[in-house]
Formats: structure tokens, sequence, C-alpha cells
């Protein structure tokens, strides 16, 4: 089974990062965009192909370690 | 006998960087044609980076022994012994062309190598030094391309965890498609504990330990020796990625199972990853060597033959284990998570055989393998002499104190603090001397000795005189360590240059390594270890011949001092003392930044080096600091002797009362003229006199220039200049050309 | 003193901590490998060294945090004992919840090696009883990511509790933002936990305890701790 956990800041959370590229982007010449925020793509193999078992899990793989909850929120998506 | 199931093409010959002379070498060699994986392997062993066939016939005028030396060059570093029971191990070496295609992993995998280079050998790596040559600061990929190489040397060096030190940093035109990283490594060893590439027994287990194998830089050692055209920005698959983190584990297991005693021959895997390790140990131990690729690691699945053996993956090591130590050398790889897989045998028969499915994908033999790589005495014409620049000649366009302020924020005179700053200096808490002086220092173990460690190297002297600014690039190197202190016991070189199929190119490698030569002889400093890196060109739309960079052979110098208490720093140190000028003063203005950079002219012969008299000086030098007198010390190199004062006030912020100069010499050519062998001292006024006169009787000439103290630098007959103002231009240029490029 | 330094894979400060505490405590401090379960008995001080554990991959101290070795060292600062991170060490003490907050990139997005001013903004705890309260001193800081982050709740309660140590300073002890170098909120350098036996700071006081390096401000945080544990005794 494939599937995804997309881990991102918490809105206020300072991202210099996100800004730096925001600044680079612009001096690109590519124009329009107002904002960027740097987050993080885990891309997961699992036995079994029970879904909900599975979201379970990769629940717990993101609170227990992919994230740290303090700053940052995630998403699990199951894509196969 | 193995047989290719496809013929082998000009074509494909050509693409593998051989030319059809040296395929016919091949087809000689070995009575038949070639599988495609033997011509990968045959590829990467006679490129020219692997191979040295252009410089090797000149490189072995070099000077390389002294009773303080356990291995000059051949191996993976050089050695050398700095008394109870201790060894220096060290190299530098360059990774030119990866870091312009990928400036952050192309530096960063450098420094990973380098350090290898010298871990392999047993040494615990204690410092980091690198010399970064780029273009023109206007030039568009300029600020990328520091931003990247600097952020790369930093994130490897300070995550494996060794101090970065020192280096040199400098920008010309002439670097604008051909920057130069030249990483050098600096590592402390028990002498009688060096480890080598050499294998020995028959039917003896080889080992890899490490990153699993991929396909990163198949062809990079190729890369390394082409030019650059057109389509290098498509290259950019073939850099490798490093990883610092598990080099750290590497270094830590491969020093426990030295520690422990399993070890019988390491080596690294570094440019033409398991080819050229393989073949170098079974060749340096008289022995075949059998790999069968089924049981090497990877992390790609079905990877050719062809692409295991010429894969340029990182942090891997090879080595062969005591039979009777396996498994406590299993045990600490399993402890610090290494994969590790027996991939090989020693064999009796002196032939590299590589398996792969069943099949023998390559059987040549192993010794002609590289003692059979071409030589080449390529034809080379020495460039004209140029003229002597006299002072005379060469009229002020501004006033000495605007000079100077103009000359302190120019980018090869400006601070290098916003480069230094993203390199952890400190870790080891061994860093006496910090970036910013004449050289680095750091304390040996618990002391009470110290290492005094330097990168140097003129490239425009080498360019206007290749034999000059060889013997100068030494000198240089040989003064820095002097002026700390230290006494100069060895040198790695890293020589970058052009094509050296281009006659005028090979002349210039060939007078640069006459000059070192005859450097490291007089001054007893031989070359331990080096690297050469050649084809540093560009070929430039409508023009026919490549652009090249100018001649640069970085010198590493690494001296020792008795006691690091006694180092001197270039800082002014207390107001009222007297400061003196060490060397005559006849005031060379020759390829003087002075001329370059305000008088607009790169025009000239060098400065020349008189190797007796930099002996005597610098002896000199190195006794009175030994006993403590002289409170500050600085050597005079590029800028000439107001540059080098400046630099003595800045660092203290004590200003200095100069008498005017001599009658004689032009002023400008007084205080920014280059003539070598020159030092600036500050010393205890009660003291002054007695060091002139012991001066004068060594045969070193002395001068009074004046007297520290104030918060600017006052000429006689000259406007004042605020030590406030010398050290926003000196501070500010390279922060501010950074910042605005975002 | 019976010191134990933490070992994770890819830390590499553990040599210099190890050097200071035995100059400063004149005993050997243990090295504890991160696999292992238990301290050495006896132990008084649990420092969590600097340097890259793992790489900083995931985040700075992240895989670290969830060691083996780290239950124990939660019940040893459960217990009250003392615990000191330094640079990746505070890391790994925020991401085990050892201290609040998260420590993110420098607002200049490099790495800084120089040497800083700290004032110390109380001398009544162990780490910093051999400063006096307001002194400044001067240490070096080597990181990428010292930026110490929390949210305004849990800023208020540091503050409110006097437990922000250390606060990056002038030389005359201002706080003003050209002496901040990597943007910490107020300035912080380093913090205490509620009980108080738990510091994470940023910069290395152990790399300035020797006269010979030029500078000797680092030496009192260990002295004091010294002192600390011979008093209790």
């Amino acid at each position: 089974m494939k599937a995804r956990v997309t881990v991102t800041l918490k809105t206020g959370i300072l991202d210099p990062q996100g800004k730096a590229i925001e600044g680079a982007l612009r001096s690109l010449g590519i124009d329009g965009i107002t904002s960027v925020r740097q987050g993080k793509v885990f891309d997961i193999e699992l036995e079994g192909a029970d879904g909900a078992k599975a979201e379970a899990l990769l629940k717990q793989a993101a609170d227990k370690l992919l994230a740290n909850t303090v700053i940052e929120n995630y998403r699990v998506e199951i894509l196969s | 006998m193995i047989s290719n199931e496809r013929r082998i093409t000009p074509e494909q010959v050509a693409e593998h960087g051989l030319k059809p002379d040296e395929y016919q070498r091949i087809l000689d060699l070995i009575g038949r044609e070639p599988t495609l994986t033997e011509l990968g392997i045959f590829s990467a062993m006679w490129n020219e980076h692997c191979s040295y066939k252009s410089s090797k016939v000149h490189l072995r005028t070099l000077p390389t022994k002294a009773p303080w030396v356990i291995q000059g060059p051949g191996e993976n570093a050089g050695v050398i012994d700095i008394g109870d029971g201790l060894a220096v191990v060290f190299k530098m070496e360059s990774h030119n062309h990866p870091s312009y295609i990928e400036p952050y992993q192309g530096a960063a995998t450098g420094v990973g190598g380098i350090l290898r280079d010298v871990f392999t050998m047993g040494a615990r790596p204690i410092a980091c030094l690198n010399a970064l040559s780029f273009g023109d600061p206007a030039h568009p990929k300029t600020r990328h391309l520091v931003s990247g190489v600097v952020a790369g040397i930093g994130g490897y060096g300070n995550s494996f965890g060794v101090p970065t030190v020192g280096g040199q940093v400098r920008f010309h035109p002439r670097y604008n498609g051909n920057i130069l990283v030249n990483a050098m490594a600096v590592g402390l060893a028990r002498a009688d504990k060096i480890f080598y590439a050499k294998a020995s027994g028959v039917g003896m287990p080889i080992v890899y330990l490490g990153s699993k194998t991929g396909r990163d830089g198949i062809h990079g050692a190729s890369m390394a020796s082409a030019e650059f055209g057109d389509d290098s920005e498509e290259k950019r698959p073939t850099v490798q990625v490093g990883d610092p983190f598990s080099e750290k584990l590497l270094l830590e297991a491969c020093l426990e199972i030295m520690a422990k005693d399993c070890v019988i021959a390491i080596q690294d895997m570094g440019a033409a990853g398991l080819t050229s390790s393989a073949t170098e140990m079974g060749a340096k131990g008289n022995l075949g060597v059998t790999l069968d690729l089924d049981r090497v690691p990877t992390r790609e699945i079905g990877m050719t033959a062809y692409e295991m053996m010429l894969s340029e993956s990182q942090e891997r090591m090879l080595m062969v284990l005591k039979p009777e130590k396996e498994k406590e050398a299993e045990a600490v790889f399993r402890k610090w998570g290494l994969d590790f897989a027996i991939v090989g045998t020693t064999t009796p028969s002196m032939r590299f055989i590589v398996k792969h499915r069943g099949e023998v994908m390559a059987d040549l033999p192993i010794k002609e393998l590289g003692d059979q790589a071409p030589e080449y005495r390529r034809p080379f014409t020495e460039p004209p002499k140029l003229p002597v620049i006299k002072a005379e000649h060469v009229s002020a366009p501004m006033a000495v104190a605007d000079a100077l302020e103009h000359l302190l924020g120019t980018p090869d005179l400006c601070s290098k603090r916003w480069v230094w700053e993203q390199y952890d200096h400190i870790i080891g808490g061994n860093t006496v001397q910090r970036p910013g002086g004449d050289a680095a220092v750091l304390r040996v173990l618990e002391g009470p000795k110290a290492l005094a460690l330097t990168a140097d190297v003129t490239p425009r002297y080498c360019e206007a005189d290749p034999f000059e600014g060889g013997k100068q690039a030494v000198a240089e190197a040989w003064r820095n360590l002097t002026a700390v202190g230290a006494r100069p016991l060895a040198l790695t070189d890293n020589l970058n240059f052009g094509n050296p199929e281009r006659p005028e190119i090979m002349g210039q490698f060939v007078g640069c390594i006459r000059g070192i030569g005859e450097a490291c002889k007089a001054l007893d400093f031989p070359v331990v270890s080096g690297n050469v890196s050649l084809y540093n060109e560009t070929k430039v739309m409508g023009e026919e011949l490549g652009r090249a960079i100018p001649p640069t052979p970085t010198i590493g110098g690494v001296g020792l001092l008795d006691d690091f208490g006694k180092s001197a720093t270039l800082a002014f140190k207390a107001e009222g003392e007297t400061i003196l000028l060490i060397g005559g003063d006849p005031g060379w203005l020759g390829q003087s930044l002075y001329l370059r950079d305000v008088c607009g002219r790169e025009e000239g012969a060098p400065p020349p080096v008189d190797l007796a008299a930099e002996r005597r000086h610098g002896d000199f030098v190195r006794a009175i600091i030994a006993q403590g007198i002289p409170t500050a010390v600085h050597d005079i190199s590029d800028g000439g002797l107001l540059v080098a004062l400046a630099e003595m006030a800045m660092a203290s912020g004590i200003g200095a009362s100069l008498d005017a100069s001599p009658a004689g010499p032009s002023p400008h050519a007084f205080w920014f003229g280059e003539d070598q062998a020159r030092y600036v001292l500050s010393v205890p006024a009660p003291q002054a006199e007695a060091v002139v006169q012991r001066a004068q009787a060594a045969g070193v000439a002395a001068r009074r220039l004046g007297v520290t103290g104030g918060p600017a630098l006052t000429i006689a007959g000259e406007r004042r200049v605020p030590l406030a103002v010398l050290r926003d231009r000196h501070e500010g240029w390279l922060p501010e050309y950074m910042a605005a490029g975002l | 003193m019976n010191s134990a330094v933490l070992v994770f894979p890819g830390i590499n400060r553990e040599r210099d901590m190890a050097r200071t505490l035995r100059l400063v405590s004149g005993h050997e401090p243990a090295m504890v490998w991160h696999a292992d379960r238990k301290l050495p008995a006896g132990t008084d001080l649990v420092v969590i060294p600097g340097g890259f554990s793992y790489g900083d991959y995931l985040r700075c101290g992240a895989i670290a945090a969830r060691s083996p070795i780290m239950d124990a060292v939660r019940k040893f600062a459960a217990d009250g004992g003392l615990v000191l991170g330094v640079c990746n060490g505070f890391q790994i003490l925020c991401e085990a919840a050892l201290l609040p907050g998260v420590l993110m990139r420098n607002q200049n997005l490099r790495f800084i090696c120089r040497e800083v001013y700290l004032r110390v903004e109380r001398s009544d705890t162990p780490f910093t009883r051999g400063y006096n309260a307001g002194q400044v001193i001067k240490v070096p800081v080597a990181h990428g990511e010292g930026n110490y982050i929390a949210d305004s709740g849990t800023i208020a309660r540091l503050e409110g509790e006097g437990r922000v140590l250390f606060r990056y300073s002038s030389p005359d002890g201002m706080i003003d933002p050209n002496w901040n170098h990597n943007g910490a909120i107020n300035a912080i350098a380093g913090i205490l936990n509620e009980r108080g036996n738990v510091l994470g700071m940023m910069p290395h006081p152990e790399n300035h305890v020797e006269a010979v390096m030029g500078c000797t401000d680092g030496r009192g945080l260990f002295a004091g701790l010294v002192d600390h544990l011979a008093r209790a005794a």
C-alpha cells in the first residue's frame, strides 16, 4: 500500500526559508506569488491492504516522529 | 576467454575519453578487444585525474624526502613525524568541475573525499582548510557559486565534526567558467599505526563498508578531465551527493577496528570508486583480485557491472581484514549501523577479475592496469619574460591614504569573515589561532606542541612567470608558518591548470613545478602528497581556443610549534611599541595588487624570490619569536607593507604613527610594493635597537617604521586614516556583495 | 561530580565536553552510548553535547530524542537529577519534551560560528551560581538552527517564572537585535525547565574554559555545578 504524509508548518510559525524562496522566485521574474511556506513530504509503503488501519498507523508515525506537533501540522493520504 | 557481444565503436572509445592511440595501447596490452565493462575500467584508470598521465614525468622531479617524512606521494595522503610517537597525515585535493555544476554538493563531496583519504590511513582528522577561486564578482553566476560552495564546505565539515580553520578566497574573471575548490584535510595518528592500501595474503576476503552503491558520478573522473562546453548544465546527474553523517559513522567504525587491530589493508573509494580501490589494493600487494559484484550492496535495482565498477557513490571503504578478527570487526560495523559485505578475494593470479551474475565481465592484468597507463611528455613552450616595471614609471593615481582605503575594500584583500563564520572553526577545543591570521594554529592533543597550517598561492605571479610564481607559492606558505613561530615541515600541492595539450599551458605547468621544486629544496620543505587538476578551461563561443584559468598551484603547508603558548599573532598588543620592517624595501610594483586594482594594470614581471634571503629572514624571525621578543608578527604579501600594517592595526584596534617613506623609492612603491621575504614586527620600545642589530648581524635588513598607538594609521606627510574607516571597508565588501543578490 | 556524557551517532562535541568536565571537576565523565538503557549508578549530572546527531535528519535532535537512553534520562530528570543540553543537546531536550519550544533555522539561514556575549539572568541556579546576575560572559556559538521559538503562552511563562537563564546581548549587557545573531525570540540563548534541574543552551561554554584558548568565561557554569553537587552531597 502506498501512502503520503505531508508535514507543514503551523500558521504563525515564522518560516525564513519560505521567505527566501519567495524572494528568489520574484528575482527570477515569476510574479504574482504572494506567499510560500516550505514543508515536507514522506512517501511511505506499508504492508497490508486495510486503509483505515494504515491511516491509524501513519497518524501514530506522524505524532510520534514525522511531525513536531509543537510547530507542525500533518495530513495523511492513502494513495493506493 | 571473455568476449564482447557488441563491438566497441570509435565513438564509444571517444565518449570514454580515450584517444585512438590510447585505445590501441589497450588492445596491445590485453591482446584482444575489451568488453564494455573493461573499457569503462580503462577509461577511469587512464584518465588524467587517476593516471596523472600529463603530469607524472614532471611531478617526479619534486623533492619528497626529509628525515621527518614517513610517507611521501603515492599513498592516500602524506605522513610526517612530529615526535612523541605522533604523525600528521595530510593532503589537498580539488573538486573543481563538480563544484561549478552543483556548488553545494560538489564542494561538500570534495571535503568528504579528502577527509576519507586522511582517515583511511588511520588518522583522526583534526582540521580542514580550503582555497577557493571564483570568477568576476560581476559575473551572473558568481554569487550563487560562492553561496553554494561555502555552504557545502560548512555543511559537510561541520556535520562531520572537523574544524575548518583557514584558507584563501580570491576572485578573478579568468575563473568565470572554471571555479576552483581545493580542500585540504589534516589528521593525527600514531606514527607506528599508519594504515596502507597494500593487501597481503592470498585468499583473503575483501570487505566493502559504508553507503550502498548507486549511479552517482558515473563518468565523474572522466568529467574531471574534460573541458566544459555549452552543454555543461546537463552534466548535473553525474554529481555525487555527500552524506557527512554516514562519513562520521564510517570514521568512528574505521578508527575502532584499526584500534582493535583488525585491519591488514584499507582504501577509500574515491574517484573511479571500486575500480581504483580494488586494483590498487591488489597491485600494491602483488596480488590479484577477484570481485563478485552480486555481493555489492546497491541502492538502485538492476545496476550493471559497468555501473558498479564506475560508481562514485560516496562514503565507502574497501578493506582486507585479519581473518581471526572478522567477527570483532563485524560487531563494530553493526554498532555503527553500517552496511558491509564480502565482495571479493585476493588471488595469486595477478589478474583483476570482475564477475556478475555468473559471467566474467572483466579480466585484466592488475599491475599493468595502473603501470601501463600512458605517460606523456607533452610539448611545452615557455612564456616570454615580462618586462620589469620600474617604480618611477608608475605614477600614483591617488594619495597613499586613499589607495589603502580602496585596496582594503577590494574582493581579494577584504575580510573573508562572511565565509569563515559559516565554518565551525572551534570544535575540538584546540584552535589556538582562528581564521584571520597568517596561519591557523592547532594544539596537538593536550599540548604543548601545536601545528601551524596554511594554504596559499599567488596565481597572477605564476601566470607572469611560472618559475618565479612556483617558488613564491612555496616561499609564501613557508613564511606564513614562520610568522606564527612554527618550523615548516612539509607541504601538499594542488596544481590547477588549463589544457595540457596546449604547449603554452604545459609550459606554465613545467615552469611552476620547477619553481616549486627549487623552493622545496632550498627551504627543506618537501612535497609529501598532492593532486593535479587539468583542463580547467572553458570554450567560449566564437573563440578557437578555450579560456584557461591562471596557473594556480595551491600549496598547503604544515609546520610545528614546540609550545603553542609561544605562537605569534599579527594584532598589535600595546601602544607605544616600535614597529620594525624585516627585509629590504626596494619597492616592486610589477604584478602587485596596487598596480592592478589602483592603477588598473595587470602587467610586469612578478617580484623575484631570493630563496636564500627567505631562509635567512625567516629563520631569524622564528628564532626571536621562540624567545618571546616580538609582540606581533605578520608576513608581507598581497598589497605590500601598508596593507600588512593595516591588518595588524584592524585586528587590534591599535593604530600606528609611521615615519615618512625613505628617500629613494617612490612612496607608493615603498608602501605597496610586493617585494618578497619580508615581515613586520612590533617589539617593546626598549628592545627595538637590539633586535635591529641582531638582524643586521644575521645578514637581515631591518629598519624602524614607526610606533603603535592611537585610533588611526598616520603616515608622516599623508592624511590620517581612521581605523574605523578601514574596518568598514575591510569588513563591508563581502557581506554587502552577497546580500545584494537577495 | 559523576557526570555522564551521552553519545548519539553523529554527536561530535563529546570529547570537548569530556575534556572540560575532566578539567573542571577533576573526575573523568562516563561516556554513555545512546543504545544503552541505563545511566551509570551514581550519576549526578547528565550532559548532552553538541553535534549533528543522525545528521540532523528529519529535524535537529528528532531521532536522538527517541533513543533508548532518553527514557533513563527522563526518569533521572523526574527524580531531580541535573541535565545540561548544549546546542544539539538543547535541540534533543526540546524534541524529548524535557524543555518547551523548538530551535529553528537561524534567521539569516546560515550556519554561524562566532563569539557572542551572553547576559546571565540569574545566579541562583545550580548552573549559574558561578556567575553574578547580570554578568556578561563571552562564549562561542556554532549552529545553523539556534533560533528559539515557542508560542506566546510558553514565552510568557518562561519569562514570568524567570526560566530564561541566558540571553544574547551586547558586550555591556544590552538586548539589541544587532547582537542577536540567530533571531531567537527575546534573544533567548538558554532556558530552564519548570523544576529548575534541566538547562538547555545553544552556546558552547565548554569551549571557553582554558586560558590558553583565550577566554575562560565558560568555566563558571561547570565550576558552579561542581560546587552545587559538592554541597548537595
